[in-house]
């Protein structure tokens, strides 16, 4: 018994090295299944990677065999007794070509902020006069991307909105973008009513359009997914509205970078080979404030009375430059300092391509200089404000000069002025203190001196932060607000998120906050992302609104216009529509000791270890009465007398 | 000292007590708790299919027409004889091929059919008399004198299932029954070797299964060209225009697909499904720079270089989004102003008149030249309407031989009808669905016996209900694709073995099976060992000490006695 008690803590020793070994090993292999079972749901990339690691040894091993006599024998016999149409009139010079049922459009506008930032938007659109509504094929593609026409018709997609950013858009800074978006990834999806799973559907067209766009998209799962009943409404044609059909997801936590930008810049027909888009040079694109890339696809009206309709693919990519990461105190930026490249040509499948200056604040030349001038001047209604525009034309020669390249320069000249304020503008936190309750704030900004209008508010919050939907308060200028219209989903623990949308009216010139308090759910241990320490991500609110407007809006969805100020459809002269994103919350969770399972595990072995021990023990010992020993004064005494030679006591 | 021995023995016997109770109660309780779920697979019926028997068989019918048997002979047929072919691949592979071949005589309607003008015309009026099975043949003895055939030829292959036979000079009228079928044997050997199933073709089938003895380059070749078996084929064509500045290409892709690609791949729906694509990729460049050849003003690609041709369109071509299946891609390249005209030169140094080339199991390339439509001063753009007969004539060619349709050359005195609109003759095809069965059988089979063996071997693995019931679906197609191709019905076989294939496949790619793939027996032991060691190493230390006290027990007693 002597010998088990002495091996027992070199067993616990040992016990401790491996569980050590024990985690470090278990989570290698939740990763690698992790990863096997994407690469089976989303059969797309796992083919690329065979792909691309095939690809070196194919080179040598591929056979390559001229079909010289193959197909030459088969001219002799094929042409002659095939009914061939074309075969016998040769292609004429100059050929009568149809006319093509698609177009392409590109364009890029910068702004200068007032931050010394400059802010510009590629916006690149293709259309194309075709039918993926009525189930017949389209699977003939010229300048639409084949992967993604494939994507729509394959899953019956009839709106499709992605959106990557990295960086937030400071609102208050630098005034609304062309086109907004949250930090991260963003998705949101319209399928047509003949869908009947879908779940299912969209389960697919995120892991196919994960691997399209080489990002985590496959992440969305119900746990993320919400279908907004109000806030997301179709932008192109068609009047069905029925959230069923719509799906939307965020991923804020999704990186965004070359990988992403790659597949982007292949989905223009040009590529980046010619036109704006040979500008997109990823170390410097991502080497910015603020990045986003989108890709929006919707059915639009060709005509005024929408006799024909068409598909619209808009490509848009916004960047802020910084003033102070080039490390220079002049103020200076041209094309070439941001991008470092010039342009050289437009891009020969658009039918248009242009630059677009904002110089509204700048009217006679007093704060910044362009060079090289050009007369060209177009004014454009945007975001509620009419704004004057140098325009370069890239289609024409002239643009380019002598140098046959165009390098636009912007040299400032002082720094004042101001910017209005935006209208609308929302921010959010996290309010309390400990790991078991909080409380979430948003603050909702209406900086109009004399209108109030109604916005509409969008939280999707995961099912790990409980929302105590009682405490829900709405206040603007020290008064509770009652929200006209609140649409509440609660959550399902480890199913879906909870979904919270309401219409509230903001008053002139005030703050609007909302909060609702939250308890912090407990995971699983499984549950827990790698990192689980930096906290969870919670996506941003969207606020959506139709702002009212200074000057009288364009209502005719049709005509032509600067693309970056045609994106939203604008239904009434009055008012324009604007979309506000809030920042992403940090939020953390309460956290356990990762190697918790196994100190368990030797800490309840021990203990039984030590009770059955006993018990053992205790069953097995022969028991005997023994002599008590003898006292010490006895012993030595004994001692003593074994020395003298006398008997012990 | 009696009180200490009664106290040693209960000792004893509750270190036994504890001993039993944790081998009858604990282990069996620790075995069924940790227990993995294996459903229960049919392992015999799967170690049967590594040894596979193939029986091959096709229904061949000999029709005598008139003139060429005598009245006599007429009477013996009716008659019906069968062949057998035995082929031993490897050890455990065996094929066995029977031609069940039955005579009889023309009937009159058949006999007015043979009296057409020319051949193609017979041939059309004998397919409207009767069509026969799919996988069976019908061959035409017709007498010597007939003109359906030219001087030089002796047998005329249709576009249907049919042969038309010229009886040979020496066989004229007079002899016995027996002498003419001896002569016809050989003769209608060498038929069905064009149009039925030929051995070469099986067995390069059931490469996946059978490592073939290395034969020369030419057969690798041949064997490596056509894409494996699958339930379905994407086909994708892409026009390349590197240089729109220069070329503002049109191509009626839609119109060409409808009339020279998809009556082929109507015709050949039982095979696999089939879906068609087109896009216009710009800006696409080749991987190799031309060379230019002053002697002909032309730039040229030689054949050692095509390898590296694909590699960097690959890039642009995009896999298909929305399904799996292999692709086939057929790529129109037309060179850029500064490069045209560009022709590709082969081995030894000649133009290749298609100026196309194709890749085994990857698609083809073409070269369009375009500079001969615009003159020397020609204004840029330029637009250019392809000429897509001429496209199409070598893509079809390309896509025949992609998909495994053989056109071996035929034997000499062979004359083989020019297929129809479309693009396949029905013969052709059954030859497909010959090795396509096979091949399939021989696929599904592999799968499923290494799916078995990983399982064996593996006993960590999870085996769900969903994944038994797929093995034993595609056990049962499997048994019934390989007694069909017994039976001859070909339709029936290439159907079962199609859902063998996918049946097994879908078995063999599970995520389920991946759940405790990884999870190895040491770190187990791991977490077993602080709850066991401390348990066991006590009761087994105790049981060493009652042993060893027994034996010295018995040694005692011995010594007593002696």
């Amino acid at each position: 018994m002597a010998a088990y008690r002495c091996y027992y803590p070199a067993v616990l020793l040992i016990l401790c090295s491996f569980s050590v070994f024990v985690v470090a090993d278990t989570e290698d292999a939740t990763l690698i299944n992790g990863q096997d079972v994407t690469a089976l749901n989303s059969p797309q990339t796992a083919s690329k990677t065979a792909a691309q690691t095939a690809e070196q040894p194919a080179v040598e091993e591929r056979q390559w065999e001229a079909t010289a006599s193959a197909a030459a024998a088969d001219d002799q016999d094929r042409t002659p007794d095939t009914p061939a149409p074309g075969a016998e009139v040769q292609p004429v010079v100059p050929p009568v070509l149809p006319e093509p049922k698609d177009s392409f459009q590109e364009e890029l506008v910068f702004r200068p902020l007032h931050s010394g930032d400059i802010y510009a938007s590629f916006q690149f659109r293709t259309l194309w006069e075709t039918d993926f509504m009525r189930g017949n094929k389209v699977s003939h593609y010229r300048l639409f991307p084949k992967s993604l026409g494939q994507v729509i018709s394959k899953f019956s997609v009839r709106e499709l909105h992605i959106s990557f950013t990295q960086g937030y858009w400071r609102t208050m800074q630098w005034g609304q973008p062309f086109l907004p978006s949250p930090p991260g990834a963003e998705l949101w999806v319209w399928f047509q009513d003949s869908v009947t799973d879908v779940d299912g559907t969209w389960k697919e067209l995120t892991n196919v359009l994960s691997g399209i766009f080489c990002a985590s998209l496959n992440f969305i799962d119900s746990t993320n997914t919400v279908e907004p009943s109000a806030s997301f409404k179709p932008l192109g044609i068609g009047n069905e509205t029925d959230p069923r059909f719509l799906r939307y997801a965020t991923l804020p936590r999704e990186i965004v970078c070359t990988e992403n930008l790659t597949p982007w810049k292949k989905l223009l027909p040009c590529g980046s080979k010619a036109g704006l888009a040979v500008l997109l040079k990823s170390e410097k694109l991502f080497h910015s404030s603020f990045h986003s890339q989108t890709v929006h696809i919707r059915p639009v009206c060709q005509d005024w009375q929408c006799k024909t309709t068409s598909w619209e693919l808009r490509q848009t990519l916004n960047v802020v430059f910084d003033l102070h990461t080039s490390g220079q105190s002049k103020r200076e930026w041209s094309l070439f300092k941001m991008f470092s490249r010039t342009l050289t040509e437009a891009c020969p499948l658009a039918s248009s391509s242009k630059i677009y200056i904002d110089i509204t604040d700048n009217p006679q030349g007093e704060q910044f200089e362009l060079t090289p001038a050009t007369t060209l001047l177009s004014q454009a209604v945007v975001l509620g404000d009419r704004r004057t525009f140098s325009v370069y034309d890239l289609t024409q020669q002239a643009t380019f000069g002598n140098t046959r390249s165009l390098n636009l320069l912007i040299r400032w000249k002082s720094s004042e002025g101001d910017m209005l304020r935006p209208l609308l503008h929302a921010e959010r936190y996290v309010a309390g203190y400990g790991l078991q309750t909080g409380e979430i704030h948003t603050l909702m900004y209406n900086n109009h001196p004399y209108r109030s209008f109604p916005v509409l508010l969008l939280d999707s919050v995961p099912w790990y932060l409980r929302l105590y939907i009682h405490t829900l308060t709405v206040t603007s200028k020290g008064k509770d607000n009652n929200p006209s219209f609140i649409h509440y989903q609660p959550s399902k623990d480890r199913v879906r998120p909870h979904l919270l949308e309401m219409l509230v009216q903001l008053p002139p010139n005030s703050v609007t906050e909302v909060t609702v308090q939250f308890e912090r759910a407990l995971l699983k241990w499984t549950e827990y992302t790698p990192d689980p320490n930096h906290g969870f991500y919670v996506g941003s609110s969207v606020i959506s609104s139709l702002v009212p407007s200074i000057v009288a809006m364009d209502t005719n969805s049709t005509r032509e216009r600067p693309l970056f100020s045609s994106f939203f459809p604008c239904k009434e002269e009055s008012s324009y529509f604007v979309r506000v994103y809030t920042e992403p919350l940090l939020v953390n969770l309460p956290t356990p000791d990762f190697s918790m399972p196994y100190n368990v595990i030797c800490l309840t072995c021990t203990v039984v270890a030590v009770g059955y021990g006993s018990l053992y023990n205790l069953l097995t010992r022969s028991f005997q009465i023994e002599e008590p020993s003898p006292g010490l004064a006895k012993r030595i005494a004994n001692v003593i007398r074994k020395m003298r030679g006398v008997p012990p006591l | 000292m009696a009180t200490t021995e009664v106290e040693r023995r209960r000792g004893q016997l509750a270190a036994l007590s504890i001993a039993a109770v944790v081998i009858i109660v604990g282990v069996p309780l620790w075995w069924r708790t940790t227990e993995t779920y294996r459903a229960w697979l049919p392992v015999s019926q799967i170690q049967e299919l590594s040894k596979l028997q193939l029986h091959l068989s096709a229904d061949v019918e000999v029709v005598f027409a008139r003139g060429t048997v005598t009245p006599e002979q007429q009477k013996k047929v009716p008659l019906t004889q069968t062949q057998d072919e035995e082929h031993i691949v490897d050890e455990d592979t065996a094929l066995r091929y029977r031609y069940e071949t039955r005579y009889r005589t023309a009937t009159i309607m058949e006999e007015d059919a043979l009296n057409q003008p020319t051949a193609a015309e017979a041939d059309l009026s004998l397919h409207t008399l009767s069509e026969s099975p799919c996988g069976s043949l019908v061959v035409y003895v017709i007498p010597e004198s007939s003109t359906l055939l030219l001087e030089d030829t002796d047998v005329y292959v249709g576009q249907r299932r049919t042969a038309l036979l010229r009886i040979g000079a020496q066989m004229r009228v007079g002899r016995t029954l027996e002498q003419l079928l001896a002569h016809l044997e050989p003769r209608i050997q060498q038929v069905l070797h064009v149009m039925s199933f030929s051995h070469t073709d099986i067995t390069a089938a059931l490469s996946d299964r059978v490592r073939l003895s290395p034969g020369n380059k030419e057969s690798i070749a041949d064997s490596m060209r056509a894409f494996k078996s699958s339930p379905g084929y994407e086909i994708t064509f892409s026009l390349l225009n590197p240089d729109p500045k220069s070329h503002r290409l049109y191509w009626d892709i839609e119109g060409a697909v409808q009339t020279y690609i998809q009556p082929l791949l109507t015709k050949l729906s039982p095979v696999a499904n089939f879906s068609i694509d087109s896009q216009t990729l710009h800006y696409a460049m080749l991987g190799v720079n031309p060379r230019f050849d002053s002697s002909r003003n032309a730039y040229t690609l030689i054949a050692d270089s095509l390898a590296h041709v694909i590699n960097p369109v690959e890039a642009r071509l995009g896999s298909n989004a929305a399904s799996s299946n292999p692709v086939l891609n057929f790529l129109l390249y037309v060179p850029d102003a500064h490069h045209s005209p560009l022709y590709i030169h082969d081995h030894k140094k000649q133009e290749v008149p298609s100026n196309a080339f194709h890749s085994p199991r990857w698609g083809g390339i073409m070269v369009y030249n375009v500079d001969g439509f615009y003159g020397p001063e020609a204004v840029f753009p330029v637009d250019i309407n392809i000429n897509m007969a001429k496209v199409m004539g070598v893509f079809l060619a390309q896509l025949r031989l992609l998909l495994g349709v053989q056109s071996s050359t035929p034997p000499p005195g062979f004359v083989v009808a020019p297929c129809g609109s479309t693009g396949l003759a029905d013969w052709e095809l059954d030859r497909l669905m010959w090795s396509r069965s096979v091949e399939n059988v021989a696929t599904a089979t592999t799968t499923i016996t290494s799916l078995a063996q990983l399982l064996d071997q593996i006993g960590n693995i999870v085996i769900n209900d969903n994944i038994a019931e797929q093995v034993s679906s595609a056990l049962t197609s499997l048994q019934l694709a390989v007694a069909e191709l017994e039976a001859g019905n070909l339709g029936f076989a290439l159907q079962y073995s199609k859902e063998a294939i996918l049946a097994s496949e879908r078995a063999f790619f599970d995520p389920s099976l991946l759940h405790l793939l990884y999870f190895p027996d040491d770190q187990k032991f791991a977490i077993y060992i602080p709850l066991f060691l401390p348990m066991c190493v006590p009761i087994l230390l105790s049981l060493l000490k009652i042993v060893s006290e027994a034996r010295q027990k018995r040694r005692e007693k011995q010594a007593k006695k002696d």
